[in-house]
Formats: C-alpha cells, sequence, structure tokens
C-alpha cells in the first residue's frame, strides 16, 4: 500500500503504454490519417496532382517526383492515395461513431425502461441483424433519391454520395454496440449508486447519463475502434462494386475498380489501394484489440 | 423441445414476412421500372403507352397492394419469373445454390479445422513467438479485403504462373482434376478471411477452459498432457466454437458473394449481385428471401446445438 492512488483511466492507459503492438498500430494509423488529410501540401510539395488528369504522362514510372508512379490518366498515385483515404478514412470515422450513437441510444433506452420497450428494440436489433448484409447495402447504396422526394441536383451532387454511404453503413451497422450497451445497462441499474441516485430525485435522462453511461464507456470505445475497419472494408467493397463513391471523388475501393482492368500490364497499380486498405484496416484491429486489453479489469494491475 | 421449436419457427415464419415486405418495398425505390427498361428497347413508346403499360402490369399500384398480389402468388409456390433470363426463378436458383454449397461448404470445413488447431497451439503456447505469428496471420485474414486478395492470387496464379484458371465453373468433361482446379484459388480466399476470426475465438476459448478448475484436478490427478487436451478442455472449449460455426452455417448458403463474382463462380451470393446491379428485381428478392430464411433456420439449429453440447443449458430458458 505505499503505491500513490492512481486514477482509473491513469491505470488503463500505462497498460496500453506497455502493449508494444497496440502502441505501433495507434502511431501508423495516425501516419496515415495525417498523411492523407495533408494531402494537398504534399501535392504542392512535389509539383505534382493527384486530381487532375495529364494524358502525356500516362503510367509515369516510380521516380523522385511520382514515388508511386502515375496512373492510366497520369495521375500522381501517391497522392491519389492520399486523396482516396481523406475518402475512405473519414468515413470509417464517421459511420464509425454514428453507428455508435445509435447503438448507444438504443441500447440504453432498451436496457434501462425494459419491459415491452426492451423487447420490441430487441427484436428490431435481432430482425436488423438478420438482415444479408452486403445485398442490402447494395441495394440501399443503389436506391434512386428521386423516388423519396430528393432534387435530382442533390442526388448528383459528390457530397450526397458520400454522406448516403456514411448513412446506409450506419443504418445497419448499430446493433452490436446497442446490444454491448444494453447488456451493461441492464447490470448497473441493479447496482447501489443507481438507486441512490434515484432516490434523491434524479431523473431517468440524468441517471442514464451520469451513471449509466461512463460505466459503460470501455466497451463503446472498443465497439468504435473495431466497427471502424469493418466501416473501410465495406466501403471498399461497395465502391468496387461500382455503388459507392463515384467519379470524380475517389476511394481505395474504387481504385481498385479501375486497376483490375489494368491488372495485366500494371499490376502494381492494383496493389497499392488494397495495400492501404489492408494496413488502414489491420492498424485499426490491432489498437481496437490493445484498448480491450487494456481495459479488462481481470488483468493485472501492473 | 416440441414446443420450444414451434415457437422459433412461428417467430422466424413472421421475421421472414415483415422481411419480405421490406426487401420489396426497397427494390422498389431502385432505380427504373420494367416498363422504363421496356422503354430502351424502344424509344418511340409514347408517354401515354407507357403509361398505359404501367397500369397493365399494376405497376401504378400503391406498393402495398403490388406486395399483397406477389405475396398471395408466392403462398401458392409461384415465385414468378427472371426479368433478365426468362426463366422461372426457382429453375435458376437450384444450381447456383448447388455450385454455392460445393464453394462454401468446402471452404467452411477447412477454416473450422484450421481455425480450432490454430486457435488451440496458440491458447497453450500463450505469449511465444508462435502465438504472435498465428496472431498476426489471423488479424491479416480479418483485415484483408476479398476481392483483392482475389485479384492478386488472379494475377498471381492465373496470369503471372498460368497454373490455375482464373475463374468461371469447370466444363463437365474437366472432371474431378477441372473441378479442383477452379475451386483452389476461390476457397483459398475465403478460408484465408474466415479462418482469422474464428482462430482467435478458438485461442481465448481455450485459454478460458484451461484456466477452470477441473482442468487443474485433472492435470493433479496426472492426466497427461494429450489425454487432458482431449478429454476436458478441446471438449469444453469447442462449445462456444461450435455455435459460432453452426451460426455462420446460414452463410454456406447465401454464398459468398464478393468470391464468387471475382472468380466467376456461378453461385448464389453471384446470382444476388447479378439480379440487383441487374435490375432483376423479382430474382433478387426470391434470392434475399431464400438466403434470410436460411439464416433464420441456422439461428434455431445453433441453439439447438448448443443446448445438446452443454446439457447445462435448457431450451426456452435461454436468454439471447
Amino acid at each position: 500500500m505505499t503505491e500513490a492512488a492512481v486514477s482509473v483511466w491513469q491505470l488503463r492507459w500505462r497498460r496500453l503504454a506497455r502493449d508494444h503492438v497496440a502502441l505501433a498500430a495507434l502511431a501508423v494509423l495516425f501516419t496515415l490519417y495525417a498523411l492523407c488529410f495533408s494531402a494537398s501540401w504534399i501535392e504542392q510539395w512535389f509539383g505534382v496532382t493527384g486530381i487532375d488528369t495529364d494524358l502525356m504522362s500516362r503510367f509515369d514510372p516510380i521516380d523522385a517526383q511520382h514515388w508511386l508512379g502515375s496512373d492510366e490518366a497520369g495521375r500522381d498515385e501517391f497522392t491519389r492515395l492520399l486523396r482516396g483515404g481523406q475518402v475512405s478514412l473519414s468515413i470509417g470515422l464517421f459511420a464509425a461513431l454514428g453507428s455508435s450513437f445509435v447503438g448507444t441510444m438504443i441500447g440504453a433506452t432498451a436496457g434501462y425502461f425494459r419491459g415491452r420497450i426492451d423487447m420490441v428494440l430487441m427484436r428490431f436489433t435481432d430482425f436488423m441483424l438478420a438482415l444479408p448484409a452486403l445485398p442490402v447495402l447494395i441495394i440501399l447504396a443503389a436506391l434512386d433519391l428521386t423516388k423519396l422526394g430528393f432534387s435530382e441536383n442533390f442526388v448528383r451532387s459528390g457530397d450526397a454520395g458520400y454522406w448516403r454511404i456514411v448513412l446506409i453503413v450506419t443504418v445497419l451497422g448499430w446493433t452490436t454496440v446497442a446490444r454491448l450497451v444494453r447488456a451493461a445497462t441492464l447490470s448497473l441499474v441493479e447496482r447501489e449508486f443507481v438507486l441512490a441516485a434515484r432516490a434523491q430525485g434524479a431523473s431517468s435522462w440524468r441517471v442514464l447519463w451520469v451513471h449509466v453511461l461512463p460505466n459503460a464507456v470501455t466497451p463503446i470505445i472498443v465497439a468504435t475502434t473495431l466497427r471502424m475497419g469493418g466501416v473501410i472494408l465495406t466501403e471498399s467493397a461497395l465502391s468496387f462494386l461500382g455503388v459507392g463513391i463515384q467519379p470524380p471523388s475517389t476511394s481505395w475501393g474504387s481504385m481498385l475498380t479501375n486497376a483490375q482492368e489494368l491488372m495485366a500490364s500494371n499490376p502494381l497499380l492494383a496493389v497499392y489501394p488494397g495495400a492501404a486498405i489492408l494496413i488502414a484496416v489491420i492498424a485499426i484491429n490491432f489498437v481496437g484489440d490493445g484498448l480491450q486489453s487494456a481495459f479488462d479489469p481481470r488483468a493485472d494491475p501492473h | 423441445m416440441g414446443r420450444f421449436l414451434a415457437s422459433r419457427l412461428t417467430g422466424a415464419g413472421i421475421v421472414l414476412l415483415l422481411k419480405s415486405f421490406v426487401i420489396f418495398a426497397l427494390i422498389g425505390l431502385m432505380p427504373g421500372d420494367p416498363i422504363d427498361l421496356m422503354m430502351n428497347a424502344n424509344p418511340e413508346t409514347t408517354p401515354e403507352q407507357m403509361a398505359l403499360l404501367r397500369a397493365m402490369y399494376g405497376l401504378d399500384l400503391p406498393i402495398t397492394s403490388r406486395y399483397w398480389t406477389w405475396l398471395t402468388a408466392a403462398m401458392h409456390g409461384d415465385f414468378g419469373y427472371s426479368r433478365i433470363q426468362h426463366r422461372p426463378v426457382l429453375d435458376i436458383i437450384i444450381p447456383a445454390l448447388g455450385n454455392t454449397l460445393i464453394l462454401t461448404g468446402a471452404a467452411f470445413v477447412i477454416s473450422t479445422i484450421l481455425a480450432v488447431t490454430l486457435g488451440t497451439i496458440a491458447a497453450l503456447k500463450r505469449g511465444s513467438w508462435i502465438d504472435r505469428i498465428i496472431n498476426l496471420f489471423a488479424f491479416a485474414g480479418i483485415s484483408v479485403p476479398s476481392f483483392w486478395l482475389g485479384l492478386l492470387m488472379i494475377y498471381l496464379f492465373a496470369v503471372r504462373l498460368g497454373w490455375l484458371p482464373a475463374g468461371g465453373m469447370p466444363r463437365p468433361e474437366q472432371g474431378m482434376g477441372g473441378m479442383l482446379a477452379h475451386l483452389v484459388m476461390p476457397v483459398m480466399t475465403l478460408v484465408i478471411v474466415e479462418t482469422g476470426g474464428l482462430a482467435r475465438y478458438a485461442r481465448a476459448a481455450m485459454i478460458e477452459v484451461l484456466g477452470q478448475d477441473y482442468i487443474r484436478t485433472a492435470r493433479a490427478k496426472g492426466l497427461t498432457d494429450r489425454r487432458m487436451l482431449v478429454r476436458h478442455a478441446l471438449r469444453n472449449a469447442l462449445i462456444p466454437v461450435l455455435t459460432l460455426v453452426a451460426l455462420q452455417l446460414g452463410g454456406l448458403f447465401s454464398g459468398a458473394a464478393l468470391t464468387e463474382a471475382m472468380f466467376a463462380w456461378r453461385g448464389m451470393g453471384r446470382l444476388i449481385l447479378e439480379a440487383i446491379l441487374g435490375n432483376d428485381y423479382n430474382l433478387a428478392l426470391v434470392c434475399l428471401l431464400f438466403v434470410t430464411g436460411t439464416i433464420l433456420i441456422a439461428n434455431i439449429f445453433a441453439d439447438i446445438a448448443y443446448t445438446w453440447l452443454d446439457p447445462r443449458i435448457s431450451l426456452g430458458k435461454r436468454r439471447r
């Protein structure tokens, strides 16, 4: 009992700091995000562009200016990868956060109010869970939004294409978090401190917000992290099939669609975007795994 | 048991009915309808003729009455025709189902055996370099986009080395060798993608079991490691693993859409993709319902398997 008292978050951070694999993965992930979101500066630095086509320099070899050569339309492959990464990585972040938010709301409501509300919400969760995910995603991605009353101009804009993917991946992705949060809430509302809060006249909202959710936050963080990897894989598959991100916008998945046709002559163009997806997702999964062990109270405290 | 099965089957039936409506409505919102497609074939069609055709086919009716017409026909065993292939839907689904079962079945058996083996080794050698390597491979499998893996394999084994066919179905006269040659790459892709998660799950289950008191008892009474492993540890660790495996059985019928598409394997997954992307509404709808139905049945089967493997749990009382 000579050790100074440490908060639970300090303890968790110390455990994570000893997990070299998770730290390395975290560093890789930060580097990827930083690189992708400074794409325009990098383009200026090298005097190249990942957006504008230049038919005089198609399939340029790798050199000091074009680190990964150039693609079939003369765009610099390296900065184009970074541009695609902006879309893929940000969709991963937004859709994972969106899924967690929806899942937390639904799970907490079901676990706190129980009874009929719980039954209806959980049946709904089961219903969503048993949908064949990829086909339904493709249908949702291909829906004709003008039939729902949106204007033609809006539907054709790049922003609509981007947020549509975020939205549909969120709509189908909240079930895991909902179940986790429901289970945590069910056990937490039985505890004395919740009873004490109720006895003091705290509202349901306050009990949930101040007493229940902060104690359920670690599984939510882990699930959100792991979900990011899943979202990036899903987005790449949809874009690869031609129903995701549409040109002129680009993502790692849509870059692979073009590269597939040039496989025989320029195989490297198909290697880069896939390798980028693999590196990003594997780093995310290692971070998620590291967080899970760091948050596990059964792990040894030292 | 009978009552449990009856209530679960009724529940699954209701879910299936709800899903059929949701999917029907969603497909109705996809771009174009059959009349648009007819007009593409004959640009001289006037708007009046199109309206007439829509009324003739009932496409001007509200979604609920169109759904009701479809449902009553389906209840009488009439699932309609494919718009593109001009054949009854069931005639198309059944051969695709056979192809899918060959592919997913092979991948399923191999990846389950591989995952349990790797998971057990990793758990027994916990913390060693072999555990780390297995973990790394598991993570790589979970994280790799399957279509990219397929793309690389096609380039390496078909384009560069010429060892294997790039895709497609074997012709009947090619016999067993042709079948195997066509199966190698898609099965490898599926195994790599599916083994990772299951191996990690098996490892966790095994570690949990190895920490139990009865394992210490078995060790203390002097059982050999091998006997302890097989009789006590593996048997108990397999319960959660097999439950997960049973849950994945439903996926066998839905096929592996991306992998089948990459290797031009004529299975259910590819059929569903083609039907959706090609506006073949009725085919897409029936395929999706069939797939959902098999998933629901597999879930019931998994619940039964769970109680059969672990007698401590009784049917009906188990909460999800």
